[in-house]
């Protein structure tokens, strides 16, 4: 029991880091259709900027953590001015590789500045544990699920009050209709990217917080389908959803099914549970659907 | 389009003469550019497949490497622990490829487009778990070792001898496909790609195509695999991850898809780049010096390449190499026209 408990501990911690990479996703894909395959490696060179700010450049931590999302918040930019605009109306198939081939510059960056050693991450928050229906809890799984769980709420609030936020899903929802408002479309896609490369930048810090930092932290781009999918490609509460459940199965998959099995079931457990979904619920669990007409 | 006067078998002669004469034509690094000839054989027979799937009938698929895994698996598994020889194994390949890929086509009934392409990525990694987690079959990350094909009693253990099995299938797999999209199967697929819906209401059973393609697709992959694995003779998870099936995804798109010789020209383009990038690097090694240049260096430019394609030509190479064409074949009808007005005038003053 006590074993499970844990296990579910770090499955949802990890799940919530799951859920704020998940809400980059959501977003572009609400605001202009694309699907973000350069998640993963946007996360993996956030944690890298903060690896690199904090301990190459020995800046104070107070002052390389706001920096590091001026840094990804211009990268975000920078992908969208010259990559994505180029490419609105693309098919599928072109924005899946296009963003592919972002993630391919952005890993072969990382790997050619960093190489692909294992690193020690800096201790950004202050260490202690507590004990939890008497598991311990360390405070690295603590600070992280507040962390994620606070920007979560953050963005929900930012999308229903803030004018910026509303005139984002007033884009994401007709754009031809938001223009005429007077919303730019430009400046929503602009700032939407700003926000996702901002948003993966602290789920790789978490997340490298957590385990160790290594070029191959952008798999988590991988992980982030199954979260959602699960949750709906266009819900934002879906994707908080999707992100715990697919968290904790993660966890109890590489913790009992995984020595039945063998390898590294858990890291394909949630792929062979998304294929289970997809099959009963064609558009995730609280995805609308689309309806196609001639 | 198809050559079917005496100009044609002119042209089909050329070939078989070009394909005959060429691996004994190389002075120096024959090996090495066998080699490359054969891996780009291999690839285009695994691009063809995959541009039935996704540039003739729209599903976009990032599994292709497992369908290629399963095949080499197949082959090796066959090979070495039953003992059969190449002419049945390389079909096997083929038919046990194909049923995988209806398994894995199934849930196009109720997918489409993304969601589709998730369940193909998801059947990826699923498939490189089994790879890696077999053992009993597969051995694991070890890997297979097999022995080299014996086919009509000759030992097919040199890039010289394979050169003429892979190219010639890469041939086969290039005129099959040519001669699908003149069937009523073929069409039923363009045009299932173009408006599903509208593919329905002209009473195209879209579903039953669907799993079709996905069969004649994965029959190509599997085939594809089976050759890679008597090519390389050892077999390792490795060959057939993720990061293959993009490859084979990028070959598509920078030939160009949905056409039949993009499969051929991302091939090459595909299988050569890195391999200049690695002599680019040999050449800037002394002025460089770092460690993991060369995996980075290659990411980058890969990266870079597939985002300019998509980009500047969507429609890849197979748009620019018609569009030269066209250019070339109006400059020179200008040419006929204007020497054809200048000795019509010549006549009338004579």
């Amino acid at each position: 029991m006590e074993l499970l408990i844990q296990v579910l501990i770090a499955g949802i911690t990890i799940g919530s880091i799951y859920s704020l990479i998940a809400l980059g996703v959501v977003l572009i894909f609400k605001s202009s259709g694309v699907i973000n395959f350069a998640q993963g490696s946007m996360v993996m060179v956030g944690a890298f900027i903060t690896y690199a700010l904090v301990v190459q450049f020995r800046l104070p931590i107070l002052l390389s953590l706001p920096l590091t999302f001026v840094i990804s918040g211009m990268m975000g930019m920078i992908v969208e001015r010259f990559v994505l605009r180029y490419l609105s109306g693309a098919s599928l198939i072109s924005v899946i590789m296009v963003t592919m081939g972002i993630s391919y510059i952005l890993d072969g960056g990382a790997l050619a500045t960093w190489g692909s050693s294992n690193f020690t991450y800096p201790k950004l928050f202050p260490s202690f544990s507590i004990h939890l229906g008497g598991v311990k809890v360390s405070s690295v799984y603590l600070w992280s699920f507040l962390a994620s769980m606070v920007l979560l709420v953050v963005f929900l609030l930012f999308f229903k009050y803030s004018k910026m936020g509303l005139s984002m899903r007033a884009a994401a929802d007709n754009q031809k209709v938001a223009v005429v408002l007077g919303i730019s479309a430009r400046r929503v896609l602009s700032l939407t990217w700003i926000i996702t490369s901002a948003v993966a930048t602290a789920g790789g810090i978490l997340l490298a917080s957590i385990s160790a930092l290594h070029v191959n932290l952008s798999y988590i781009g991988l992980v982030v389908f199954p979260v959602v999918i699960l949750g709906g490609l266009d819900s934002i509460a879906g994707a908080v959803v999707g992100g715990l459940i697919v968290g904790a199965l993660e966890a109890i998959a590489g913790v009992y099914i995984a020595p039945y099995l063998g390898g590294a079931f858990q890291q394909v457990a949630s792929f062979a549970f998304l294929l289970i979904i997809l099959l009963i619920k064609p558009y995730g669990l609280l995805g609308t659907k689309e309806i196609e007409r001639l | 389009m198809g050559p079917s006067n005496r100009q044609g078998w002119l042209y089909y002669l050329l070939f078989l003469m070009v394909f005959v004469l060429f691996p004994f034509s190389l002075f120096q690094y024959t090996k090495y550019i066998l080699f490359l000839v054969n891996m780009t054989a291999i690839g285009v027979i695994g691009a063809q497949g995959l541009n039935i799937l996704t540039g003739y009938t729209g599903l976009i698929s990032l599994g292709q490497a497992g369908f290629m895994g399963v095949g080499a698996y197949t082959v090796a598994i066959l090979g070495t622990k039953a003992g059969f020889p190449m002419w049945i194994n390389l079909p096997a390949a083929g038919i046990i490829t194909t049923l995988v890929g209806i398994i894995v086509g199934t849930p196009s009934l109720r997918l489409k487009g993304f969601y589709l392409a998730m369940s193909t990525l998801a059947a990826e990694l699923l498939l490189e778990y089994v790879f890696k987690n077999w053992e009993t079959m597969t051995h694991g990350v070890q890997g297979l070792f097999i022995t080299p094909p014996h086919i009509f009693g000759v030992l097919i253990n040199n890039d010289r001898v394979f050169y003429f099995l892979s190219v010639g299938l890469a041939a086969l797999a290039t005129i099959a496909t040519r001669n699908l999209f003149r069937t009523r199967v073929g069409r039923a697929f363009i045009a299932i790609r173009d408006r599903d819906i509208a593919a329905e209401l002209i009473g195209i059973n879209v579903f039953k195509y669907k799993l079709v393609s996905f069969a004649i697709s994965s029959f190509y992959a599997g085939v594809a695999g089976g050759l890679w694995c008597y090519y390389m003779t050892i077999i390792n998870p490795e060959a057939f991850q993720l990061s293959i099936s993009i490859d084979y995804v990028a070959m598509i798109i920078v030939g160009g898809m949905g056409t039949l010789f993009g499969s051929v020209y991302g091939a090459i383009f595909v299988v050569l780049l890195p391999e200049a990038i690695q002599r680019l690097m040999e050449i800037l090694q002394p002025l460089l010096h770092m460690e993991y240049t060369f995996a980075a260096f290659k990411q980058i430019v890969f990266g870079i390449m597939i985002v300019i394609f998509l980009i500047f030509e969507p429609k890849g190479l197979s748009e620019i190499f018609s569009r030269l064409r066209n250019r070339i074949s109006n400059r020179n009808r200008k040419e006929v026209n204007q020497n054809g007005s200048l000795s019509g005038s010549a006549k009338t003053n004579g």
